[in-house]
């Protein structure tokens, strides 16, 4: 669950009730108020960003495919980071957190080398890599040692409520069945939902999802997989979306992003499309789904059926990200001794105020809109233009994909680098599953969701396994 | 086995409105469960098939009408005690009303007229017996009933133990009485009708009415609470005819009798509480009957083609926050011999417990409204009671409460009832003065259908 909408925070989040004006957190924001603040200490507001550089030296992009036009607001090769992130949003947030870290390169553990020009690093860097294979192999299927009966789903959970059928005896009291509600027969509590607890690993990459300890429905959604491509090794795929709570149905709208996003990236990648062109591509595709999910019959009175998204693709030594909304992206270098980044930028009330100058990140962060959403995937969204971006780490580490559920206890790049274990770019499940536990041991006051892709690209390539 | 194609089949929904959210460490839970049956005494879904599974929403309810059943069963108790003849109009409507209600006894029906005074006498067939209503059978009824006369006493509690006998001959689906009285019940000990009520709860059901002004609020009203019928006032004797035609003809629509409300509750929950709140409020919280180990059922008696309301309030055990029970199923049953209890249709009644203060203080519209009409009866009672005890103060108090209350829910009956007893000075305020001079029937009147409500638009859950 996420913050709704600056024009709906007169809404709660889970069960979209009205909320007290100036009501710092409850926003209906899933960011309950007890939350940790989730801002950044304010920055010296005369920090000078790096100068902007260009854009990044990702491979030139194919062209487009047969049958879809080029989007002539995204050129596939120079992804829409500039409209993304306006400079006094760097100068705010990112830029502070990750002072000599140019955008599209991830320094390696000597911060001198960060300097580089990107293009130049871009030309001539190789992944340093010395161990490009995972120190143990990655886990098929659902984690053996998943410790949560509810984990029993293995398949791609962006399904909606995948636990028909199942039945069993009640953990809450341990005597019951469950009846055809899905009630306990002896103490009544509700049967788990499906959704409540997912895990997932695939070759390459791993993903966590809870409830959270405040919610009763997990809204949240992610979808992992790998993708051949032609000539070159696989790309590793992560997509993770937040259902907005104040819209209708907003787990299913999460579902249905997150499948949709990644059926159109197995789609573009084998066929050759580039990274970075693919994923606008796939947010575009997951925005329409959304979109077409509203039914005035269905969802009433309330706002049509809403999600963040974020997503991010490991394709030989670039890594892409994508987003809609404030789910988040980071770099974390396997080697804490380099700089850890946030990759994205919220689109947020706050994220706005502070790149338009209007408000110092403080006074943006201490509004009670500040963590209302500008952008999200919906039939109500108006113009929905994806982020990407594109990065060429500099040495090996993962990438975290994540809703606020996460980041509300991680917010900077070192706080999440901190809370990712060393040993997450090998055994990325039980980081994501770490990651998760370090929101519910924060409070858990919303849906947590996070994927891990390990860089460089683990997953085999197809046929050489 | 049931046909399923029979004609006159109700089908029962259920509908929960309520807030689930509860606040941490929060119990209880409030819920209005709206039950309607649709369908009857219309031709029913030829080749419905029986539903599996555990029934939900509507349902269709087979009626056992084999040969020779009867659909229905009633009995008219006709006061014909010595105050009857005064005046003698009084008599004269009343012998006037049985007859119009005997001729809206439909064919096949079967039923009988019992005169009741110090003791009962049936006037019609006789013999212990029901007669089958058909044209010859109505006409000798009538003839029967001209003959009355009055004289005699009260004792209203051997006439429903005769009505109770009759109808215990006839394995009808619905058994109804219909009783007439004009004065108190004067010729039994109180605890004798109480003991007659007990007997016959749960046998048939029954509506009463008092005509004229003479008779006891408390006893009426006790009959028809006790038998699940309906309570009414006829002041006026000339409205008797009307007033047994509508009631008859309420008896006809009944299509299934011995219907009960279940309440399965979790392991350690309480019910606080169990009422029926629309069309009048009548506390079923005492009727229990245990169903079982964690169900009970409540009485609810025969249903026709209508609708009913009741507020649930079961107190649960407290959950974590994000957590989620079911509170309550609500089924209505209908028992069957020597077979589980057919489910006629069911809702949940949900918790859900939350840290947003907004979700769990929200009250639900349909919940407040119908709290309001219960304490709209409540004190309607309350200030007859004290204006009866001298006690202007608080009657003042109470009424005035009252006004603002049926105002405010727009239950305009009762606010024009209230009217005749006490002159309104701000409505929104609930300042009131009692009248100095109120009609005994204005009185009577108030206090008899003090428990009627009314609805509120359904906008949602």
């Amino acid at each position: 669950m996420r913050m709704p909408q600056h024009d709906r925070y007169s809404t709660c989040p889970s069960c979209a009730e009205p909320l007290e004006e100036g009501d710092l957190f409850c926003g209906g924001c899933g960011r309950d108020l007890a939350a940790p603040a989730p801002h950044a200490p304010a920055p010296p507001p005369t920090a000078t960003p790096p100068a902007v550089p260009p854009p990044p030296a990702v491979p030139p992009a194919a062209p487009p495919p047969p049958g879809r036009p080029p989007r002539p607001a995204a050129p596939p090769a120079v992804p829409a980071r500039r409209q993304a992130v306006p400079e006094p949003a760097r100068t705010g947030a990112s830029a502070v957190r990750t002072p000599t870290v140019p955008d599209f390169t991830l320094a390696p553990p000597d911060p001198g080398a960060a300097r580089t020009d990107p293009a130049a690093a871009a030309a001539h860097s190789r992944p340093q890599d010395p161990d490009p294979a995972p120190a143990s192999p990655p886990h098929t299927g659902p984690a053996p040692g998943a410790p949560d009966p509810r984990t029993g789903t293995a398949a791609p959970p962006a399904g909606p409520e995948p636990d028909a059928g199942r039945t069993g005896t009640c953990a809450g009291c341990g005597t019951g069945g469950f009846d055809a509600d899905g009630y306990c027969e002896h103490c009544g509590h509700a049967r788990p939902h499906g959704r409540d607890h997912l895990e997932q690993e695939v070759p390459g990459v791993a993903a966590a999802s809870d409830r959270g300890l405040r919610h009763h429905r997990n809204e949240d959604a992610f979808a992992i997989t790998t993708a051949p491509r032609p000539g070159t090794g696989p790309a590793v795929v992560a997509i993770v979306c937040d259902g907005v709570s104040s819209s209708s149905r907003p787990d299913e709208a999460s579902a249905a992003a997150a499948c949709a996003a990644r059926d159109a990236m197995l789609d573009t990648l084998p066929r050759g499309v580039q990274p970075p062109h693919a994923l606008h591509e796939a947010l575009g595709v997951a925005a329409r789904a959304v979109a077409a999910l509203a039914d005035a019959r269905v969802d009433g009175g309330h706002n049509a059926p809403a999600c963040t998204i974020v997503g991010s693709v490991v394709a030989e030594d670039v890594l892409t990200v994508g987003w809609v909304g404030d789910s988040r992206a980071y770099w974390v270098p396997e080697d804490r001794s380099a700089p850890a980044a946030r990759l994205t930028e919220d689109d947020s009330w706050a994220a706005q105020m502070v790149a338009a100058g209007l408000m110092s990140e403080a006074e943006a962060f201490a509004d009670p809109r500040a963590h209302a959403i500008t952008g999200w995937l919906g039939a109500d969204a108006e113009d929905v233009e994806p982020h990407t971006a594109s990065f060429r780490p500099e040495c090996p580490g993962v990438v975290v994909v994540c809703t606020d559920g996460l980041w509300n206890y991680a917010e900077s790049a070192k706080d999440m680098a901190d809370a990712v274990p060393g040993d997450a770019r090998s055994r990325p499940l039980p980081a994501a599953r770490q990651l998760v536990g370090h929101a519910l041991r924060g409070g858990g006051h919303d849906n947590v969701t996070v994927a891990v892709i390990p860089f460089p690209a683990t997953a085999p390539r197809a046929g050489s396994a | 086995m049931a046909n399923f194609a029979k004609s006159n089949v109700p089908r029962f929904s259920v509908d929960v409105y309520q807030n689930p959210y509860l606040p941490e460490h929060g119990r209880e839970v409030n819920a209005i469960v709206t039950v309607t049956a649709t369908g009857g005494g219309t031709r029913g879904r030829a080749g419905s098939l029986p539903l599996p599974g555990p029934p939900r929403g509507p349902v269709d309810a087979p009626r056992d009408r084999s040969q020779g059943t009867p659909p229905a069963a009633v009995v008219l108790m006709v006061d014909c005690s010595g105050s009857m003849d005064y005046p003698p109009a009084k008599m004269r409507n009343a012998r006037e009303a049985t007859r119009a209600a005997v001729d809206a006894v439909h064919d096949g029906v079967a039923f009988a007229v019992v005169a009741g005074t110090h003791t009962a006498k049936e006037v019609y067939p006789g013999g212990g017996r029901l007669a089958l209503a058909d044209a010859a059978t109505r006409a000798s009824a009538k003839e029967a009933v001209r003959r009355l006369t009055p004289g005699g006493g009260t004792a209203i509690g051997t006439w429903l133990r005769l009505a109770d006998d009759l109808l215990a001959s006839s394995d009808a689906a619905v058994r109804h009485g219909i009783l007439l009285t004009d004065g108190r019940n004067e010729h039994e000990d109180p605890e004798a009708l109480r003991e007659a009520l007990n007997a016959c709860s749960g046998r048939f059901t029954c509506d009463a009415r008092g005509v004229g002004t003479d008779w006891e609020v408390h006893e009426v009203t006790g009959i028809a609470t006790a038998l699940l019928g309906t309570a009414d006032i006829v002041a006026d004797p000339a409205g008797l005819a009307t007033d047994f035609t509508g009631m008859m003809a309420a008896a006809m629509g009944k299509e299934i009798g011995d219907v009960a409300l279940r309440l399965w509750t979790p392991q350690g929950a309480e019910i606080a509480f169990v009422k029926q709140v629309a069309p009048t409020v009548v506390d079923l919280t005492g009727r229990r009957a245990q169903a079982g180990p964690r169900a009970g059922d409540y009485p609810t008696g025969s249903w026709g083609d209508e609708s009913r309301d009741y507020h649930v309030c079961v107190a649960v055990p407290p959950a974590a926050v994000g957590r989620e029970m079911l509170a309550a199923r609500v089924s209505l049953v209908r028992p069957r011999p020597g077979d589980a209890p057919e489910v006629l249709g069911q809702g949940l009644v949900r918790a859900l417990w939350t840290d947003d203060g907004a979700a769990s203080t929200a009250l639900n519209a349909q919940v407040a409204h119908y709290t309001g009409q219960a304490e709209l009866a409540r004190v309607i009672q309350q200030g007859l009671d004290a204006r009866r005890a001298g006690d202007e103060g608080g009657a003042t108090a109470k009424l005035g409460r009252a006004v603002q209350l049926a105002a405010a829910s727009g239950n305009g009956e009762t606010a024009k009832l209230l009217a005749k007893v006490v002159d309104v000075v701000d409505v929104a305020a609930g300042t009131v003065r009692l009248k100095a001079k109120v009609a005994q029937a204005d009185e009577m009147t108030l206090e008899t259908r003090s428990t009627k409500t009314v609805r509120v638009k359904k906008t949602g859950n």
